[in-house]
């Protein structure tokens, strides 16, 4: 047979193939000048390496295999890997199939697409010919198992592990159409060509010869493998316009992450692989409290990457999140989509000379972060009102002296949230006390701001000038560790401040503390359950220790999602846009989560956490892990003042 | 509606509560010639009037006002169970009892009436919820009730711990009209208090500056505005409109209120001795009642009315009457004219009925 003359039905699948691999590099290359040429720099030593490897690694497993997805749900993991793989050893056999055939490695590229068309009986007469028909039409069956999931999935999406799935756009459904009609067609193409030859595998040949019986198969041969050639072609062409673009994209992302390209604070083109290897699974939609408890369904992370992808994105898309990483922790391409998003927020706040809305604007609509306005001691003084002397800036002329900080074991920083739970604070203070450990109070005396609120809400130039200044006066203190009782001050301290000493939050310190001096602490017969405070827990990798704190002084209840996959309380700051309303929607349902096995306390270890569980009547009391252990530690057991409200304790 | 004609006209009615709604009701009732039985969780009657020192607008002696109510109770020898908790009211299924209310106390005690009449009252909201005050963490934090007790005969005053105190704070709304806590009504009572309490500390302690902290001053009664005036002209107490943000103990132990002047438009920081949180109402009919009297609440948890306009102290529930806080923030003066009218409607009620 002579290649050169192809049939013309080759030609929509030849021109959507030569579409993709002339338009999707000159793609790639677009991405990539946007990052500066030492971003480059670190990679000739990533390539030649073991990452390389690691990279192929992860490409086969989580681009062919879909081992991610396959921990979320089987089902749904089956699925994507019969698609991916089944296909993807489709064209593999076939190739492999062509070139034994044609003892040459350069046959058409069409061949091995549409080798039955050519040669309905395979290989004659041999058992490697036998071997790949069976072989090809068992590929075939695996890959139409999967649509058929695909297909089930649009009506039972439960029964996949799916609650909610993604609402997709018209390019979506365009490429989706041709994408469900590919492997059908083949498979009519094949059966009709079998039917005629009356050889074939044992799938496509059976099925021919029922077709033979009902349909004029003569007739129809050459518009079968034209619709399959056309489906695939058309396929080709929406690819790069739909969520199909993950498919390549994917991999080449891959690739530069084990070559040493991150999410960037700038817009380095590392993003935008990010953006397209999204494919709209719809896992992140799942696992969302947004969409669960509040109704909130346009700013999960599918629709926050695919808006941002299309040059849509909304400030609101990109500011209603919690940032609590549930997300980030289930995405089976593992974007980094909070990254993506304060970067989102970032220029968004940039755009507009006003600070985001949701955070306070102080009279002259400058920020008002507790600590950035103010010069320590001669500040303002108010003039009051008439008769009344109100001295603005009297805390700061107290609390713990510098003198007195120097030389201090350890240097406690309450942070703002902590200072609207001063429960936490006593408790703090309490267990230093009884433990004997010199320490002084950062912000005793006045509230000050660590400055991820601003971080989180795009103002870096605000978040850096709080650093600076906070950096200074920590330095000062010469305190030999920083102690923190808020995560979302902890993650910021180790994240952005480098300190000369070490940074711990409460729960790592104590947990140490009740290990090298357990007497120190009673054991009590309360049944606790703990809540991972988001920054702590995705956030800083910490779960042991506070669970070995409640183990100590009494019994840990389980709750059923925990550990990485704890729900957020729904006070993060970091959601700008949601409603107070819709916030308590998000609380209540993480706080009956967290009671359904009736503890008697709930015990978190974030003032944040805290302050959002107990707005409103709780039968439970919420409190801190510190004032859990403190109660254990001067033996009151039960926390007098949960338990007695207003109306005991004032009656007579 | 029960069409047993074996129930008396004037059976005997059950008032839950023995607080001034509840007196009042149960005595109006009595002289209407209806047997009634006044059932009280407390050992002694009169509910929250016996933590009042000085009523306001006026500034009556509490302790005069409550014996006038329990000289009612004598006068009319009503029968007031003390201590006795009404656990369970029971509506009894059509029949030859059809309709009666079965009710249940603690102790296990159980009678049946014809009518129900919830006094019940209010729970005052706990402080410490709002932990940002400190109520429950730093000693010199108290309730508007605490120092009503401090301030009253044989009371510990602000100056034993202290000696005379120089500045003494009120936060208005604790507990009110805040989404966070999730009551977003008005308490009603609270703005008058302060004033009234504001005056008292500026009596007994002449040298001490007094700052309320409001939101809205909600002067709605007869002589609250008057009361108000002479605060500030007479009495020099001062007002700032801005919600308290946080409260601190600074290390002399006095506390530190952070505040936005909202008129001025800036922060500030005052130190103050003591800080009085004036808490607000919250329901207190305890859901399992509310359950098994299919009685239907407000928004905020408070007994509904059936029909406001038409038919107020009427619950949805039939034969099921309510008066004073039990169903939504009241002053005295207003929980005791509901009373007399609920007792009205009970006694429409029983006629009908027999």
């Amino acid at each position: 047979m002579n290649f050169s003359d192809h049939p013309p039905f080759v030609w929509p699948f030849l021109a959507g193939m030569a579409f993709i691999f002339v338009y999707l590099p000159l793609v790639y290359l677009n991405w990539l000048r946007k990052g500066k040429l030492k971003e480059f720099r670190v990679m000739p030593a990533h390539i030649f390496s073991s990452k390389t490897l690691l990279a192929v690694k992860e490409i086969f497993s989580e681009c062919l295999l879909h081992r991610r997805i396959f921990r979320f749900n089987r089902r749904l993991g089956y699925m994507h890997m019969s698609l991916a793989f089944g296909w993807f050893l489709l064209i593999v056999v076939g190739k492999a199939e062509t070139m034994l055939f044609t003892h040459d490695g350069f046959n058409p590229p069409y061949l091995p697409v549409f080798f039955k068309y050519f040669y309905p009986s395979g290989i004659p007469h041999t058992f490697k010919g036998y071997f790949f028909l069976t072989l090809m039409d068992l590929l075939l069956l695996f890959v139409l198992s999967g649509l058929f999931l695909a297909f089930y999935k649009r009506f039972r999406s439960r029964r996949l592990g799916m609650t909610r799935t993604t609402r997709h756009i018209l390019p979506d459904r365009i490429a989706l159409t041709f994408l469900w009609m590919i492997f059908p067609f083949r498979w009519f193409a094949e059966s009709v060509t079998a039917g005629l030859a009356g050889s074939g595998g044992f799938f496509t040949l059976g099925s021919g010869k029922l077709l033979a019986g009902i349909l004029p198969l003569d007739l129809m041969q050459e518009p079968a493998w034209w619709a399959y050639s056309v489906a695939l072609g058309g396929f080709f062409f929406a690819l790069p316009f739909s969520r199909y673009m993950h498919i390549f994209t994917e991999a080449v992302m891959i690739l530069l992450k084990h070559w040493g390209m991150k999410t960037p604070e700038r817009d380095n083109g590392y993003g935008d692989f990010e953006l397209n290897a999204c494919s709209r699974c719809g896992i992140c939609t799942n696992v969302c409290q947004l969409s669960a408890d509040a109704g909130i369904t346009h700013s999960q992370a599918v629709y926050f990457l695919r808006d941002a992808r299309y040059g849509l994105l909304e400030r609101d898309t990109a500011e209603n999140c919690f940032l609590c990483g549930r997300c980030s922790r289930a995405c089976p391409v593992e974007i980094g989509v909070d990254e993506l998003r304060l970067a989102a927020r970032r220029r968004f706040a940039g755009e507009l000379a006003a600070p985001v809305t949701g955070i306070p604007r102080g009279v002259n609509g400058q920020g008002t972060f507790p600590g950035l306005n103010t010069q320590t001691g001669s500040g303002m003084k108010s003039k009051g009102v008439a008769g009344l002397k109100v001295d603005v800036k009297e805390g700061m002329k107290g609390g713990a002296t510098r003198d007195q900080k120097n030389g201090v074991e350890v240097l406690y920083f309450g942070g703002c949230m902590s200072h609207l739970t001063p429960g936490i604070m006593a408790a703090t203070r309490t267990i230093l006390e009884k433990a004997g450990i010199s320490f002084a109070v950062l912000d005793e005396q006045e509230t000050l701001c660590c400055g991820r609120p601003a971080m989180q809400a795009g103002l870096e130039g605000q978040a850096r000038e709080i650093i600076a200044r906070l950096s200074e006066r920590i330095r000062q203190s010469g305190a030999s560790l920083l102690l923190v009782s808020c995560p979302i001050c902890y993650r910021v301290f180790r994240e952005e401040y480098h300190l000369p000493i070490p940074v711990e939050h409460h729960t790592r310190y104590f947990s140490r503390l009740v290990t090298s001096r357990p007497a120190l602490f009673h054991s009590s017969s309360l049944r606790m359950s703990y809540h991972d405070p988001c920054d702590l827990g995705r956030g800083s990798g910490i779960y042991e220790e506070p669970r070995k704190i409640l183990r100590h002084t009494g019994t840990l209840v389980p709750v059923p999602q925990e550990r990485e996959d704890a729900l957020c309380c729904g006070g993060s700051l970091a959601n700008l846009a949601i409603t107070p309303r819709q916030r308590q929607q998000v609380t209540d349902a993480a706080y009956a989560h967290l009671t359904a096995e009736a503890p008697d306390f709930v015990v978190t270890s974030c003032p944040l956490c805290k302050k959002t569980f107990a707005a409103g009547k709780r039968p439970v009391p919420v409190i801190d892990i510190a004032e859990a252990l403190a109660f254990s530690m001067t033996g009151d057991t039960v926390p007098t003042r949960l338990q007695k409200s207003t109306r005991e304790l004032v009656a007579p | 509606m029960p069409t047993d004609k074996q129930v008396p006209p004037g059976s005997r009615v059950a008032v839950i509560g023995a607080g001034v709604a509840g007196i009042m009701a149960a005595s109006t009732l009595k002289q209407a010639g209806v047997e009634v039985d006044l059932y009280e969780k407390e050992e002694r009657a009169g509910g929250h009037l016996n933590r009042w020192h000085h009523l306001f607008p006026g500034r009556e002696e509490a302790s005069l006002v409550r014996e006038g109510y329990l000289q009612q109770l004598r006068e009319h020898s009503l029968s007031l169970m003390l201590s006795a908790e009404v656990k369970a009211i029971v509506r009894e299924p059509e029949g030859p009892a059809g309709g009666r209310f079965r009710v249940t106390t603690a102790a296990g005690d159980s009678r049946d009436y014809g009518a129900v009449l919830l006094a019940t009252g209010f729970r005052l909201f706990d402080a410490a919820l709002k932990e940002e005050y400190g109520y429950g963490i730093y000693p010199r934090v108290l309730t508007s009730p605490e120092l009503e007790q401090r301030l009253s005969p044989g009371g510990a005053g602000l100056d034993t711990e202290t000696g005379p105190p120089k500045r003494v704070a009120f936060v208005h709304c604790v507990g009110s009209r805040d989404a966070k806590v999730g009551n977003r009504y008005c308490s009603r009572v609270c703005c008058i208090t302060g004033v009234k309490q504001a005056m008292a500390v500026r009596e007994r302690y002449p040298g001490c500056e007094v700052i309320n902290f409001y939101m809205d001053l909600r002067m709605f009664g007869s002589g609250y505005e008057e009361l108000y005036q002479e605060a500030q002209e007479v009495h020099g107490v001062n007002f700032i409109r801005g919600r308290v943000s946080e409260a601190a103990k600074t290390l002399g132990g006095a506390i530190q209120v952070k505040a936005e002047d909202t008129l001025l438009g800036r922060p500030l920081k005052v130190t103050v001795d003591w800080l009085v949180l004036l808490v607000g109402m919250e329901p207190s009919l305890s859901a399992e009642l509310l359950a098994s009297l299919a009685l239907e609440s407000d928004q905020a948890g408070f007994v509904a009315s059936r029909d406001k306009f038409l038919q107020p102290g009427q619950s949805s529930a039939d034969g099921v009457f309510l008066a004073g806080a039990c169903g939504g923030p009241a002053s005295l003066p207003e929980s005791v004219n509901q009373a007399r009218a609920a007792a009205l409607s009970v006694i429409t009620y029983l006629n009908r009925k027999g």
